[in-house]
Order: C-alpha cells, then structure tokens, then sequence
C-alpha cells in the first residue's frame, strides 16, 4: 500500500513540471509581454531595454528554466499592475476552496440520495420523474441559473445578497449554481451504476442467504457502486475547481476564477500563466488524493500492490 | 436430421441475410432511436431550432433590427409587437433570441467535430498501434487531460483574442484528448478482431485498416461522447461569451445576450429570460438525442 501511495507521489513532480511546462509554452505564444507592458509611448530602444531586463532575449527552455526554477520557491513573478502572483493568488485560494467544497457537499447530498431512489424504484414514475430533473439539470446554464437565482432569492425576496463574499449567506447561491449541473452528471452515475451492482451475482447470493434486503443494498450493492461513484464525484471535484470560473463571475466572488477571468481580460499574460499553473497543480493534486481514497476502497489495488 | 434441416434452412435464408446486410449501419441506429420518444422528440426540437435559425435571416435585417440601435425603443417591456421587449440597444430580444441560434449551433457542431476528428485519429493511431506509439501518445495525452479544458480555452483565448473563430478552435481544441482518449480505448476492444486480422492477411495498408475496418466498427462510443459534449459545448460557448471572452458584443449570441441583460437585472429582469431558455432548450434537445443514441448503440443499458 505504501509502495502505491510513494510512486505516485514520486510521478507527481515530473508530471508537474511537464504539464506547466505546456502551460508556459502555450502562454508564451501570445507574442512579447515587453511590447504589452511598454504600451504606445516607449522608444523600440526602451522595448529593448526592457525586454533584456525581463531576460526576455534568452531561448524560450532557459526562460521555461528560469521560471520553474522560480516558481518552485513560489515566485511566480508579478502581474501587470505590480501585484504579485503568488500573493494573489494565494489570498483568493480559501474562496475557492470553500465555494468548491460546500457546492461539493450540496451536490452529493442533492444527487446520490437521488440517484439511489431511480435505480430501487427503476422503471417506475419516481424515476421517470428523477431521469427528467437530471437531464434538465444537465441542460441548464450554470451561469444562467445564477442569474435567476438572484432574480428570485436575491433581488425578489431579498433573502441573501446578490453577491460578492459578504456574510455567510452569501455562499448558497454560488454553491447551489455550482452543484447543479454536476449533481445531475453524479445522479444519473449513481443510478447507472447502483443498477449494474444490483444485477450482480453476488447479490442474488447475499439474498438466498437470507441478508435482509437493506443490507443487500447498502453494504452490498452501494458498496460496489462506490468506486465509479467516487471516481466521478472526485473529477468533478477538479472540474469545480476549474468551472467556478463562470459561477464566481456572475456572483463577484473573490476566488481565483475571478482573478483569472480579469487577468485574461487585462491581458495580464504573466498572471494568466500563474494561476492557470497553480489551479492545474491544485486539481492534479486533488485527483491524487482521489486516487488515492480509491486505492483504500478498491480491494483489487490494494492486492495489486499487497503481493510482494 | 435436425442439423440438416436447420442447414436448408439457412441456405434458404441467405437471401434474407443479404438484404439484412445491405441494410447499413445507420439504418438498424435509426430504427433503434425511433423507440424512443425522448430522443425523436429530442430531434424535433432540435430541427426546429434549426429552421427558426435559418428563417431569421429572411424575417429580421442583419444591420438594422439585429445589431443595430433605435434609441426611441430601448428597453421596452414586452409588449404585442415585442413578445420579449427589447433591449438597451432598442432591438427587439425576439428577434435576436432566433437570431442567435445560428451561433450556438455552430459552435457546438463544428467544435465537437475538431475535437472529434483529431481525437478520433490520434487515440486511433495509439489504439491500433499499441506498443511504443501508443505509450507516447497516451503519456501526452495525459498531461493535456491534466489541464482543466475550462482553462485550456482560457489560455487559447487570452493568447490568440476573442472571437467566433477562436472561440470554436479553443473549445474544440480543450477537448482532443479526452475524444482521444475513448477512441484509444474503443480501437482496442477492436483491434484483436478476426476482420482486423483478415484485412491484415488480405494485405491492406494500415491507413486503410484503420479507417476502413476498425473505426466504423469502433465507432459508437465515439459518436456518443461527441452528441454529449455538444450540449456542453453550447453550455461553455455561451458562458465564455457571457464573460466576455467569446463572441464579441454586437453579435446576438446568448451568452453575451446575458453579459448585456446582467446590467439591468434590477429593472428589467425579462432581458434575461428569453436567452436562457433558447440555451437550455437547445442543450436539452442535443441531450435528449445523446441519451437516445446511447441508448440504440447500446442495448445492455436500456435493462
């Protein structure tokens, strides 16, 4: 079990250092940062100047050196308007971190109860109606839900603030904008799935056994179920993280999709390339960590590596 | 006696069989995805968008009702002659509403169909391969699919501008190696094939095997992911431009309908209902077809 955990932490830092570099190279395709900086009003000599202050002149693998190099002490060098990177980054990080977790926790309370009910109840009129909300919910806008969230909530019954990151009311809508299209995806899993397990063979042993029948179902049959469960709740997770890009724009809350969306509007090419960086190692991390969770669910992993 | 008797049958038979293979592939998927109402409807509905977007352009002008400006009508409520009033421009929400369907369907169909080509060759090629090719092609892969393809096209679109185009090459770009990773894994349930095999022994090139015999048999996975990532690419098309990273302002695309109706959510809150809805009936229509093709391709799910 160690074994597994120490190799894939042991891949994780080249993995790393691999995937920003595609990042940094991506980036760095957007043409001259000293022409960007120096505007209308600099001479080609002051660009120049610039540019070899910047280390700008050097071949793009020794500047991709540099900024590694750098960026592995957590210096990720500054934006356009002086503000540090790192700094920025790291005081809109907790935003996100809670937006994506409550939403998370929303998401999992509002689908898998769901997805559990469809598949006892499959072919009835409760999972007709379970099947019709999960693809509506699949269909709907996040940012747009937002908006009518406000209208309603917001605007129409003044129950909680429009937006920014107030009082601590302010989370449920974002959160609830940011649940629901993925809770529709983990519902619809969750009933896929629980219905494969439940035609299992092992059920119908448990059952002439004589195991009661809730039993059946949530040791044995939600048991099985678990591990695509997770493996689809944890990407999701990771597309949170990604995705509250839109949601944390309708709502101004200050996290790193904020902060990303108006570096990209700015043009601010160096914050762009940091935050996209550090939001890639946060989800990469966070798929570890699932990776992980599944290695302790999974018996057939923990086998795989149990044998010498 | 009895196997005799099965043998003429078949031989009598083989007429039938034949006419049951000239009927192509697409024939048996559509008599699978007629089944289900969901999906026919699903279709409808789809085709509807479809003719209200090309009967906008006879029924509106471009320049004038479309993007234009008539300070004596801003922001109207709705009224007879404006079903969904109009905006601060002055110009009538229906009218661009049915206008806008063009852009969120072309997005969604020709950048699924970037991510599905490039995706399907390159998982393909790794898939049929095997061995080295693919260790390579699957590690980058890999690293890609590491990248959120949100900020994937964040990063196409802060580099090369806001645009139509660029906004269809990012989103179609973002998700080449998730399409290359199910056309990996769909090419190898083929490639051991008896057919595969016998095309091997025939003599036929490896281009000709791959596009021949082993995609169109592979294939079913492949079209299912497309139907479904179309819904959300309409979904992610209209959200970049709501941030205003994706089609440009004057143009009536949705999402920047939105961007546009956000502004005066207070007063006039209606501005925002009309593009919602056409967002969420189009995405449902291309889901409702997504989940009736998974289902026709797939007959063990539908249990």
């Amino acid at each position: 079990m160690l074994r597994y955990f120490l190799k894939r932490l042991a891949l994780f830092i080249p993995i790393i250092i691999l995937v920003s570099f595609i990042v940094y190279g991506l980036m760095s395709l957007s043409g001259d940062p000293a022409q960007t900086i120096a505007g209308d009003d600099m001479t080609e000599e002051q660009i120049e100047m610039l540019r070899e202050k910047m280390g700008l002149n050097a071949p793009f693998l020794i500047r991709y050196g540099r900024y590694i190099i750098k960026a592995m002490q957590g210096d990720f060098g500054e934006g356009l308007y002086g503000k540090n990177v790192w700094n920025e980054y790291i005081s809109r990080l907790p935003y996100t971190i809670v937006l994506a977790v409550v939403s998370m926790i929303l998401m999992v309370l509002l689908s898998v109860p769901l997805g559990i009910i469809a598949a006892l109840k499959r072919n009835t009129w409760i999972d007709a109606i379970v099947s019709a909300i999960a693809v509506i919910g699949l269909s709907i806008p996040g940012f747009w839900l937002g908006i009518m969230l406000i209208l309603w909530f917001a605007l129409g019954y003044r129950l909680v603030p429009t937006g920014g990151a107030t009082t601590w009311s302010s989370i449920i809508l974002p959160a609830l904008t940011a649940a629901a299209p993925n809770a529709a995806l983990v519902c619809r899993t969750t009933r896929s799935t629980l219905l494969d397990a439940l035609s299992a063979d092992y059920l119908r042993t448990a059952r002439a056994k004589g195991v009661d029948e809730s039993t059946v179902v949530l040791r044995h049959a939600l048991g099985n179920a678990l591990i695509p469960i997770i493996t689809i709740v944890g990407s999701q997770f990771s597309i949170l993280i990604g995705g509250t890009v839109v949601v944390e724009t309708v709502f101004s809350w200050p996290g790193v999709g904020n902060l990303i969306v108006t570096a990209v509007r700015g043009n601010d090419y160096n914050m762009v390339t940091g935050c996209v960086v550090l939001t890639t190692v946060l989800v990469a991390l966070i798929l570890l960590g699932v990776d992980m969770m599944y290695a302790l669910v999974d018996p057939r992993i923990k086998a795989q590596y149990s044998r010498r | 006696m009895r196997y005799n008797k099965k043998s003429t049958a078949s031989l009598k038979s083989t007429n039938v069989a034949l006419q049951y293979r000239k009927q192509s592939r697409a024939n048996m998927l559509w008599r699978q995805f007629k089944k289900n109402k969901g999906a026919v409807s699903g279709l409808v509905l789809i085709v509807v968008i479809i003719l209200i977007a090309v009967a906008s352009n006879f029924i509106w002008d471009y320049d004038t009702q479309i993007t234009g400006m008539n300070s004596l009508e801003r922001l109207l409520s709705p009224s007879l002659s404006h079903p969904f009033g109009t905006d601060h421009m002055g110009r009538d929400v229906l009218a661009r509403v049915c206008y806008g369907a063009r852009y969120s369907l072309l997005i969604g169909f020709s950048a699924v169909s970037i991510s599905m080509i490039f995706g399907a060759i390159i998982g393909s090629i790794a898939g049929y391969y095997g061995g080295r090719v693919e260790s390579i092609i699957m590690r980058i892969v890999e690293l890609f699919l590491m990248i959120p393809a949100i900020l994937l096209v964040i990063i196409f679109v802060s580099v090369f501008g806001t645009s139509l185009l660029n906004l269809i090459i990012g989103l179609g770009a973002s998700t080449i190696p998730h399409f290359a990773r199910n056309a990996r894994a769909s090419v190898m349930t083929v490639r051991g094939s008896e057919f595969v095999e016998a095309a091997k022994a025939v003599g036929a090139s490896d281009l000709r095997i791959i596009f021949d015999h082993v995609l169109p048999n592979a294939f079913s996975p492949i079209l299912v992911q497309a139907t479904t990532r179309i819904a959300s690419c309409i979904i992610d098309a209209a959200a970049f431009s709501f941030l205003g990273l994706g089609v440009p302002a004057p143009l009536p695309e949705w999402g920047a309908m939105l961007a546009d109706a956000r502004q005066f959510l207070r007063d006039h809150p209606n501005l925002t209902v009309a593009p919602g809805v056409a967002i969420m009936l189009t995405v449902f229509a291309v889901n409702l077809i997504g989940d009736g093709l998974r289902d026709a391709l797939d007959p063990k799910l539908k249990k």
